[in-house]
């Protein structure tokens, strides 16, 4: 027999839990909308062209951010020029030809702990290994490099997630046609990953750009009065740049502060709706 | 044969590029404790571990800064937790799909985020924004610090609770609401306990990112690194670890005593990461086990 | 009658443990249609994949036995297997066009290979899709992706890209299980114009496509081979009692 009263009050607490979530869910949304909105508002007024194409003026209070846009830009390349391949070729390792044993699991392990290092620890390594061992200083190279390695596990992982995602039976049938291993992925499954692994580049790039702690001992400089020469030299960053004009330059415009965080976001966030689009096409096109 | 050697080749090429994660784990605790080690033969172990640093003075006790990590960190779970489970409850159990589409991309910028970004909301609005509600003489503390660091583990959070709920067999969910269960009952009575170890997972890997988290909270954290001498430390200025590194390392000597003592952190550091992200995947892998077990 | 491929008390043994095969002998014959039948699980496919080294894939435990196939025995591990999966080819159960084009799913063993030249390539393409009674229906289409065919025309299209080989052997494991009965009576129809010119092995998907097919037969029950005879005989009179339990309809 159902008590009324229960019955009542259990459905009163489901109907005000319910809602209790959604406000939780509301309150996580909102201050991302907002906060997005915010700084559009702020930072719009300060973009021009001179903004994006001139040198910083006055202790950097005037004229643009030139150094730190193509500073950005340079490491992000470098990262992508030392990430994407090793971690291609690591995530095709791990899907196609490992095998579960111990050596495996060991490699698992330590993707898994490259990916939870904290970025000022890799600042450290990339100080320790590339700018002092190596003598290479402080320098794009040096900062691509840490950059990379730092990267390397989100480009590993999503290779392999998606050749996962490609039906073994593609590989078998190409396997039963005369196919080596190797001729298989190249002529099958990666390019039924490509989508999916070029997110995965773009995702683990995206990261790379927005980074600050891993490079400001191994190459990012407060201010650099040229354009960087050579991969031997320092260079200027947007997230260094930030970080700097936010602390420690007394009497900073606000709107150049905020102009140069939204040009940051375009930058990180356009990745971001690239690396979307390419996923959704991909999945709308695929014949499996 | 020519495709034989090739076919070699690649196979070799392959393999070390699978290999090279293990040899930069090595290097990155290799170059640490090479540089971090020599920090307990300048500085002794009991001073290392005293109650003041003050690098200037010779004080190179890591305590406050220990501290200061553990203190921020609690904090933002306590933001993190409630809601980004919350939130990937709403998401997987609750929310119609167009509301999913619209609130997945917004984790997802979320996540994408850089941490200096936060760092400058953080100085330009939070810590202002504090410093008046709560009545402060500065916004830069601890609590401004923990909750950027919560709304920087809620994606972390949210996105591994969600698969943690989706793997929950769907005649769970049946099987509870035929016994005349309302979804409500269902969702706490029987979905999240089925997914709990997931959620541990995914809360592990919220500590991970929120204790090893460097910009943002040194930006809003005020830089003090003293101990706490009462309960409202929370909100007054700290300092983590991650901040002293970063905030220090371009200042010292190469190879001075506070060089030293800097990796000495960095060590410390990715020993705690280490610890969390093995707990992390062995909690994930025994989750998956038994998912299998109840599906098979 | 010659032997085309002789197995010689073959034991084959998985680490998972499913679907072994033990001590089978049995000689398949050249320009004919052999057909392995009976229950599912019987060890049809392992054998099959065993002819041609797929089972390479998989994780062998234990294997003993010989597989004769030209006078050499093709289990040893100095075999090339890339030569040995060109000459026996495999049909799958369930149409598996790789994601290409028509054309380019046809003569995929050939790039494979290393052809290049487009006449010769063009050439295979329309003769291997006429040996497999596709041309006509296909040939508007070659640069249309594979999975756009029907059921029927995708396996097929999958016998097309085997025969591009001009393999000696072809197998097929239970090709017609997913059709519809008209593109099951078409592919019956070409394994017997196609037997002329190679041989055929048949893992047929019920006992009357086997009694339809078979020049001889093998019927294998939980990974042995029960009973082995030209065709007409292991229907009409089988001589062991689960044979005629299978075929009549006992169990199955």
């Amino acid at each position: 027999m159902e008590n009324p009263d229960y019955a009542r009050i259990s459905r009163r607490n489901a109907l005000l839990g319910v809602n209790l979530l959604r406000l939780i869910t509301l309150l996580t949304a909102l201050p991302v909308i907002g906060v997005i909105v915010y700084i559009v508002v702020r930072g719009a007024p300060a973009i021009s062209w001179e903004f994006l194409s001139a040198m910083p003026r006055d202790g950097m209070r005037a004229g643009g951010i030139l150094p730190a846009i193509i500073g950005t830009f340079y490491l992000t390349l470098g990262t992508a020029v030392f990430s994407v391949p090793l971690g291609v070729a690591a995530g095709i390792y791990i899907a196609e030809y490992a095998s579960d044993n111990r050596a495996t699991r060991l490699v698992r392990i330590a993707i898994i702990n490259l990916a939870g290092i904290p970025s000022v620890v890799y600042g450290l390594f990339g100080l320790g290994l590339f700018v002092l061992f190596l003598k290479l200083g402080t320098s794009i190279l040096a900062a691509s490099l840490t950059l990379s390695i730092m990267t390397l596990p989100v480009i590993i992982s999503t290779t392999e997630e998606a050749l996962r995602q490609v039906p073994n039976a593609f590989r078998v049938v190409s396997t039963s046609l005369g196919a080596t291993r190797w001729q298989t992925i190249k002529r099958i499954t990666l390019p039924q990953a490509i989508p999916g692994v070029i997110t995965g580049i773009i995702l683990g790039l995206e990261r790379a750009a927005g980074e600050t702690a891993p490079i400001m001992f191994t190459g990012a400089a407060f201010f650099l009065p040229l354009l960087p020469q050579s991969p031997l030299d320092a260079t200027m960053a947007l997230p260094y740049h930030i970080f700097v004009i936010s602390t420690s330059v007394p009497g900073m415009p606000v709107q150049i502060q905020y102009g140069t965080v939204l040009v940051l976001l375009v930058f990180v966030l356009g990745m971001n709706v690239i690396a979307t689009i390419i996923r959704n096409r991909a999945r709308a096109r695929r014949q499996w | 044969m020519e495709t034989a050697k090739s076919e070699r080749w690649i196979t070799w090429i392959v393999k070390i590029s699978g290999y090279s994660s293990i040899l930069f784990v090595s290097l990155i605790l290799f170059f640490l404790v090479r540089e971090g080690l020599p920090a307990l033969g300048d500085v002794p172990l009991k001073d290392l571990f005293g109650v003041r640093w003050y690098p200037i003075e010779g004080y190179f006790g890591i305590w406050p800064l220990i501290f200061g990590s553990v203190l921020v960190t609690v904090g933002a779970l306590l933001i993190g937790i409630p809601f980004g489970i919350g939130t990937a409850v709403y998401l997987s159990e609750l929310a119609p799909a167009w509301i999913k589409n619209v609130l997945k991309p917004i984790i997802e910028i979320l996540a994408g985020l850089p941490s200096v970004v936060l760092g400058f909301l953080g100085i330009q609005l939070a810590a202002p924004f504090f410093r008046q509600f709560l009545n402060l003489p500065t916004g830069l503390t601890a609590f401004t610090g923990a909750v950027l660091l919560g709304f920087i583990a809620i994606p972390t959070i949210v996105s591994i609770s969600e698969d943690a709920l989706n793997t929950v067999p769907s005649g769970y969910r049946q099987g509870a609401l035929a016994l005349g269960a309302n979804h409500w009952q269902t969702i706490w009575g029987v979905t999240v306990p089925a997914a709990r170890s997931g959620l541990l997972t995914a809360v592990m890997l919220g500590v991970g990112r929120a204790i090893g988290e460097t910009m943002a909270v040194m930006m809003v954290t005020g830089n003090a690194p003293v101990l706490p001498r009462s309960l409202n430390a929370l909100f007054l200025p700290a300092r983590t670890m991650t901040a002293t590194i970063a905030s220090e390392m371009g200042e010292v000597a190469t190879g001075s005593e506070h060089y030293h003592v800097l990796f000495f952190i960095g060590m410390v550091l990715f020993g705690i990461s280490l610890a969390v992200n093995l707990t992390a995947s062995s909690l994930a892998l025994r989750s998956r086990k038994r998912a299998e077990r109840l599906l098979s | 009658m010659s032997v085309k491929i002789s197995v010689q008390n073959l034991t084959l043994m998985y680490s998972d443990g499913v679907e072994s095969l033990h001590d089978v002998s049995i000689d398949i014959i050249a320009n004919a249609v052999n057909v392995l039948f009976g229950p599912s699980g019987g060890g049809k496919s392992t054998l099959l994949r065993a002819l041609n080294r797929l089972n390479d894939l998989a994780d062998v435990e234990t294997a003993r036995g010989q597989v004769i196939l030209n006078g050499q025995n093709i289990l040893d591990p100095a075999t090339d297997v890339i030569e040995l999966r060109r000459k026996v080819g495999m049909v799958f159960s369930r149409p598996a066009p790789l994601p290409l084009s028509v054309y380019e799913n046809v003569i995929y063993g050939l790039r494979l290979m290393g052809e290049r030249s487009k006449t010769v390539l063009d050439e295979r393409v329309e003769h291997s899709l006429r040996q497999a009674v596709l041309w006509d229906e296909v040939y508007d289409r070659l640069n249309d992706p594979g999975t756009s065919l029907s059921g029927g025309q995708q396996q097929r299209l999958c016998i097309a890209r085997v025969l591009a080989l001009e393999p000696e052997v072809i197998m097929l494991d239970e090709p017609t299980s997913a059709l519809d009965p008209v593109s099951t009576a078409k592919i019956e129809g070409m394994l017997n114009e196609l037997k002329e010119r190679l041989t055929i092995i048949l893992v047929p998907h019920n006992v009357q496509q086997a009694a339809r097919t078979a020049d001889y037969a093998g019927f294998f029950l939980q990974g042995r081979l029960v009973e082995y005879a030209p065709e007409k005989g292991l229907f009409l009179k089988p001589r062991e009692k689960e044979t005629q339990d299978y075929v009549t309809g006992r169990f199955g």
